[in-house]
């Protein structure tokens, strides 16, 4: 047997359709989710602080690309991914360090939180970014 | 050695049994969370604040020292925390050997890449305006 296609035989995580879905089961997917997204973020603001070395042009570039509609629409997003994946990441500290909040009904309650806390927030700080200063 | 029963022989050469290093991966995961904790919050805040004034307020922005250590700070944490999650993503869903092995390694090149030109990019506008 070729030993790079080797496979394992070990079984892998469960998949999506396994879930019932709830409350703390989507926070637990979207944790992931969000992180896999803010990944590919990461790079997105890289190709940012790349671009203001680089010096003035490609910065107005990038700057173009940010300020068009799929850049606004996908910053947006990328505000909603960072704001739910800190709070969640936030309680996920909560749970190994203290060890508090593993009761069913606080455990939906905070994974509901979470959710407002990532839309709610993203509407707020562009709203406050938009209005405040310039 | 009485783990070494539980092992096959194949294993032991490949090298694909318990890492033993998992507590290691855990700990560092929850330590750049912390870090986070701090940086991302300042990182939102101040970098909106910072790209109002387009290309000439984001250089000034980052040539302070401050801002430009902050900056390489939370690109440091954040790129290893996002490494070591992304970790965990491939081995749990890519089940063939090769293909893990290749997602893993460009994982760990394409973050540790990412963070040399971003480290890069801030040293090279903080040095330039020579605050």
């Amino acid at each position: 047997m070729a030993g790079s296609e080797w496979t394992d035989k070990r079984p892998l995580s469960p998949h999506l359709q396994i879930w019932r879905w709830h409350a703390t089961m989507a926070a637990s997917i979207f944790h992931r989710v969000t992180g896999v997204g803010l990944y590919g973020g990461a790079f997105l603001i890289t190709a940012w602080i790349v671009a203001l070395g680089m010096g003035e042009g490609p910065y107005e570039f990038i700057e173009g690309l940010i300020f068009s509609l799929p850049g606004q629409i996908l910053l947006y997003l990328w505000t909603m991914a960072v704001l739910f994946h800190f709070a969640n990441g936030l309680r996920h500290l909560i749970w190994d360090g203290p060890g508090a909040g593993f009761d069913p009904k606080r455990a939906s309650a905070v994974s509901v939180f979470n959710f407002a806390f990532a839309i709610f927030g993203a509407a707020a700080i562009w709203s406050a970014a938009s209005f405040i200063g310039s | 050695m009485p783990s070494a029963e539980f092992q096959t022989p194949t294993k032991t050469t490949r090298g694909l049994g318990s890492a033993k290093e998992g507590t290691g991966h855990y700990i560092r995961q929850r330590v750049t969370a912390i870090a986070l904790l701090f940086l991302v919050p300042w990182f939102l805040f101040s970098v909106i604040h910072a790209c109002k004034a387009g290309f000439a307020g984001a250089s000034l922005w980052v040539a302070q020292p401050l801002n430009a250590v902050l900056l390489i700070l939370t690109f440091g944490a954040a790129f290893y925390h996002m490494r070591l999650g992304m970790q965990v993503v491939i081995e749990d869903y890519i089940n063939k050997t090769s293909t893990r092995f290749a997602l893993l390694l460009l994982n760990t090149f394409a973050a540790i890449a990412a963070f040399a030109a971003a480290a890069l990019s801030v040293m090279k506008i903080w040095f330039t305006a020579g605050l």
